[in-house]
């Protein structure tokens, strides 16, 4: 890939979703945007730039910026989170939420193991899992993926298997909606919710980026609702009235919600 | 210091899982079959066996039910590491004793969680 390439897929990521791509990570654009282009059916990544470059088709655009967006997951990454998560904040927010369904964003959800993480919790427990949420998608993974962060009675109590596959029960996907939404677009039409996980994210945005994703994130927070954030993430820069939860790196609420918690 | 048995026929596996476990801080002692395992428990029972399904002379199932007759054969933790996958395999392990499932193949990252919901964290 010649530098020219990598500064227009750079600048692309960075414009279109405020996505940062270091200089020392251009081994990334090259690995990453290799498979889009044998997708495309394009003869090299050189040639895919090309075309890019001369015609700017937004649909190729878009699979070289979501190429490039995609991270890696694991099912219950940082078990600290979840552990607080269903010990405090579900059962407070399903109890605040009355007869009313819990609404929970997984932001930049990936490959889905963060919100079907959620969906377990909730499934498990009796008084939570009535609630929630509607609809699904196809929830398989690889036998590698299920042995990150599943211990075996998880998986057998949630999964099935398929072919080599392992498919999440519908249960526990009936519970998840997806919607493909652009952080750094107008957030406003997705309503507000009690929940709202946006971990590992920001640290990949350009500066003005981060701001702007997180101010909208907080904005779309109900009141007694919290916001997850990396356990090393703060929201430094970012004009809003969340303050962080004591004890809980990367959990910030309403001030009013921090003190009726402590 | 945890011990840790690992106990399967392949001498790569027992080496891979050697290197895996002495990283997390176990002792590691090793036994190619079920009944090499048992005279080895007999003898110092261990915090912990990974445990290989197939084997010859005795395979890990037989293994695992006669180790839970034993005088304080209740106490290690055990965690299968087996090839087969099916869900119906890993629920007659986890019944027959098993505290944790692992499906070939592994890496040091899977190992080091499994133990670590078996409490036996590094």
């Amino acid at each position: 890939m010649t530098p020219f390439d990598r500064d227009l897929a750079a600048r692309l990521c960075a414009d279109r979703a405020g996505l940062r791509i270091d200089p020392d990570k251009a081994y990334l654009l090259e690995s990453r945007l290799a498979p889009v282009a044998r997708r495309e059916g394009f003869g090299s990544l050189g040639e895919l730039m090309q075309v890019v470059r001369d015609r700017g088709e937004e649909r190729l655009v878009w699979a070289v910026v979501e190429a490039m967006a995609v991270s890696e997951s694991s099912f219950f990454r940082d078990p600290g989170v979840f552990d607080a998560l269903a010990a405090e904040t579900l059962p407070a927010l399903v109890q605040a939420r009355g007869d009313q369904p819990v609404r929970i964003w997984s932001a930049a959800c990936g490959t889905g193991q963060e919100v079907f993480s959620l969906a377990m919790l909730l499934e498990e427990d009796p008084a939570l899992g009535e609630r929630s949420l509607e609809k699904a998608q196809a929830g398989l993974y690889s036998q590698f993926e299920v042995q990150r962060g599943l211990p075996a009675r998880r998986l057998l109590r949630h999964f099935e298997k398929r072919d080599e596959m392992f498919a999440l029960s519908p249960r526990v996907r009936q519970m998840v909606r997806w919607r493909r939404v652009n952080l750094t677009e107008d957030l406003g039409r997705m309503g507000g919710f009690d929940l709202i996980l946006c971990r590992h994210v920001a640290g990949g945005l350009t500066e003005a980026a981060r701001v702007s994703v997180l101010k909208s994130l907080a904005g779309l927070l109900d009141p007694g609702g919290v916001l997850v954030l990396g356990r090393s993430e703060t929201l430094e820069g970012v004009r809003t009235a969340l303050s962080a939860l004591a004890g809980r790196p990367g959990l910030f609420a309403h001030p009013e919600a921090v003190r009726a918690a402590a | 210091m945890n011990t840790c048995l690992v106990v399967d026929d392949s001498r790569v596996i027992r080496k891979v899982a050697r290197r895996i476990l002495e990283d997390l801080g176990f002792e590691v002692a090793e036994a190619s079959d079920g009944l090499e395992a048992l005279a080895w428990c007999s003898a110092v029972m261990p915090q912990a066996i990974l445990l290989d399904w197939h084997m010859p002379v005795m395979n890990g199932i037989e293994f695992l039910r006669r180790l839970r007759q034993e005088p304080g054969g209740d106490a290690p933790k055990v965690v299968f590491c087996s090839v087969e996958n099916d869900l119906a395999r890993i629920r007659e392990a986890l019944d027959s004793g098993a505290d944790e499932y692992i499906m070939k193949p592994f890496d040091g990252d899977i190992v080091a969680a499994k133990f670590a919901y078996v409490g036996l964290a590094a």
